[in-house]
């Protein structure tokens, strides 16, 4: 249990920090294989932070161990000032997550489907339905709220998925390819919602494949092989490469 | 005790068991179905049985017995014949369930009052209609030779029957309670394994192991709708058993109902216990059929008896909880049992269902 310890000083009391989620050393193999090799960064609250990397990088498994789905083999973290290998209970409720696949239940209806993950963070009826209707400009819920899941369009459900992950309101927001498969415009709606989130102090962690969604993030983490291969602002990063896309400096440093 | 974030996973758990008619169906018609199945070979075919007569002695006596059997509901004659070498050939041919030989000595016999050889000879492979052939003969031709013999001293005709085939027997009480003991844990356990596996494919499960519910109390929100709907289930079927099969039911009702609760409970939790260890609700079905159906059919003492098998088979009966229910369910509708005979029994039963339940909770936290 001592790995959380490591490193006090550097982790410091989370509560005091501007940070949101803080990451030491952490790394998680499968038998022999390395998904995450010793990774450290930091989100400041409030920011939208952009997880870039080729299939297979790990994000995924980085997001996992952030949330409490899987032990990592070793490192630390926080994440809402509380450690990611002991505190796992109370980190939950002050997350939302949208996974990479889309996982909610195909035979209840939209609305069923908000009134059980409100329920289950706590919300009763009432506070659902306003919600619901705060939420409903930015993601049209009241149009679907009495289809059947399964027969939604894929944006649709995205927005759906989202609209689950973000009842509660947490403070930190876990988004796992979030617009994968969705055409152009849904796309623009969809970040341009995240942005109206972090405008209002939540922070952001999202990974993607889109190369233009890269511009929509303060910052950027591009990962390689389980390691993160730079981390740091758009423009900074396109300053410190002397290239103008993003897309030809992710190419640049994975064919590296 | 129970926290308001069960409510919701409860909830859901209704709608889905609502939008899935099908699946209520299957489970609702699979018992009708399997004491049907059951049910016919042991009980429908207990009349109209067919028997086939071979009337060596031709005589008033013999003529009078053959016209008892025929005004009998129990059977059909449906052969006579006088080549008793022929007998064999009717069952392998499945004419005949049972045949009556009366041999050529047969009236002179009876006149002496000394005992005559009867000849009956039954097909053990259905051993119900077998016993019910050897009784029912046995009951007609006391009261017969009675009549005839008004001395009584001992009764003259004595049955010599000889069982082919099959030399256990099994009645139908015995296999009615044993049908619903096999079918509540088979069902149990493969409606909450599935319904968890179910959740995994689907990649739900994640999504609920993000939010802040408890590892216990995603198990209990499993469990409680399956443990409502598995009572349902065994009300139908016990119900059923009772007016259609006549299972007699000499305890009392309130007794079987609450005990069946607690037997539905233990079978829900071996399913959750499978369900932590599988990925896929193809798995997870071939488990809980493994699992329950071999185990509850030859290990509960609901078609070999327990004393009979080798020691170490003893022991694993020991944990089987059909083995238990068997027991209860035989009890209480058999023998009018109540809980002053069969508190141990149930406190060893929800003891294995305590155990199985304790250790899904805690590999749902481990699987993390
Ligand atoms: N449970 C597991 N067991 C074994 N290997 C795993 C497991 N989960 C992930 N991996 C492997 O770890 C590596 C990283 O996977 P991960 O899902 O984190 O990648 P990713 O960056 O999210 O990729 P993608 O863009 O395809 O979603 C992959 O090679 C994957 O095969
Ligand atoms: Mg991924």
């Amino acid at each position: 249990m001592g790995r959380s310890a490591e490193n006090p000083a550097a982790l410091g009391n989370a509560a005091a920090l501007p940070y949101a989620v803080t990451v030491r050393g952490l790394t998680r193999r499968f038998g022999d294989f390395v998904a995450v090799d010793n990774i450290s960064f930091d989100v400041r609250q409030g920011e939208i932070f952009g997880f870039l990397g080729a299939n297979g990088a790990g994000k995924t498994t980085t997001i996992r161990m952030l949330i409490g789905l899987l032990k990592p083999s070793s490192g630390s973290g926080r994440v809402g000032g509380y450690d990611i290998n002991r505190e796992q209970e109370k980190i939950k409720p002050r997350i939302g997550y949208m996974s990479q696949r889309f996982s909610l239940y195909d035979d209840l209806t939209a609305g069923e489907n908000l009134a059980f993950f409100g329920g289950v963070y706590g919300l009763n009826r009432d506070q659902v339905a306003g919600r619901i209707a705060e939420l409903d400009s930015a993601l049209l819920l009241s149009a679907i709220a009495d289809r059947m899941t399964a027969s939604l369009p894929l944006g649709f459900k995205q927005r759906l998925a989202l609209a689950c992950a973000i009842l509660h309101r947490p403070p930190i927001l876990f988004l796992d390819e979030p617009t994968g498969g969705v055409d152009p415009i849904a796309r623009r709606y969809f970040w341009d919602l995240i942005s109206a989130l972090a405008a209002d102090g939540t922070t952001v962690f999202v990974t993607t494949h889109y190369m233009e969604e890269a511009e929509y993030c303060h910052r950027l983490s591009i990962m390689y092989k389980g390691r993160i291969a730079e981390v740091d602002s758009p423009p900074a990063i396109k300053k410190k490469y002397r290239m103008t896309s993003i897309e030809d400096i992710f190419i640049h440093l994975v064919d590296r | 005790m129970i926290s308001t974030r069960i409510l919701p996973l409860m909830r859901k758990e209704f709608i889905h068991i609502r939008r899935d008619p099908r699946s209520l169906l299957i489970l609702f018609l699979m018992p009708l179905l399997m004491m049907f199945i059951f049910g016919y070979a042991i009980n429908m075919d207990l009349k109209h049985i067919r028997l086939g007569i071979c009337d060596l002695s031709r005589t008033p006596a013999s003529r009078d017995m053959i016209e008892a059997l025929k005004a009998s509901p129990y059977f059909d004659v449906v052969v006579r014949y006088d080549n008793p070498g022929r007998t064999e050939k009717l069952f392998k041919k499945r004419l005949v369930r049972a045949v009556v030989i009366f041999d050529t000595d047969f009236e002179r016999a009876l006149e002496r009052s000394a005992v005559t050889p009867l000849g009956v000879i039954a097909d053990g492979t259905d051993a119900n209609s077998a016993t019910l052939v050897q009784n029912y003969l046995e009951g007609l031709f006391m009261g017969r030779s009675l009549e005839i013999s008004s001395a009584g001293q001992e009764p003259p005709i004595r049955i010599k029957a000889r069982m082919l085939y099959n030399p256990d027997m099994e009645s139908a009480h015995f296999i009615v309670p044993g049908i619903v003991a096999l079918l509540l844990i088979m069902i149990g356990a493969l409606l909450t394994s599935v319904t968890i596996a179910r959740e995994k494919e689907a990649g739900t499960m994640e999504q609920i192991l993000v939010t802040p519910i408890r590892p216990y109390e995603v198990v209990l929100g499993k469990a409680i709708p399956y443990l409502v709907l598995g009572f349902g289930i065994a009300v139908f079927i016990m119900i059923f058993g009772h007016v259609w099969f006549e299972v007699p039911m000499r305890g009392a009702w309130s007794w079987l109902l609450l005990f069946c609760v607690v037997y539905i409970f233990t079978a829900l939790a071996i399913g959750l216990l499978i369900s932590t260890v599988v990925a896929t609700q193809q798995v997870a079905m071939m488990l809980s059929l493994v699992a329950t159906l071999l185990p509850s059919v030859m290990l509960s003492g609901f078609v070999f008896p327990i004393a009979s098998m080798p020691q170490p088979l003893q022991w694993i009966s020991k944990v089987v909880p059909a083995t238990y229910f068997l027991i209860i369910i035989r009890g209480i509708m058999l023998k009018g049992n109540g809980l002053a005979e069969l508190w141990p029994v149930v406190a060893a039963m929800s003891g294995i269902g305590v155990f199985f339940i304790a250790v899904a909770v805690k590999r749902f936290k481990l699987k993390l």
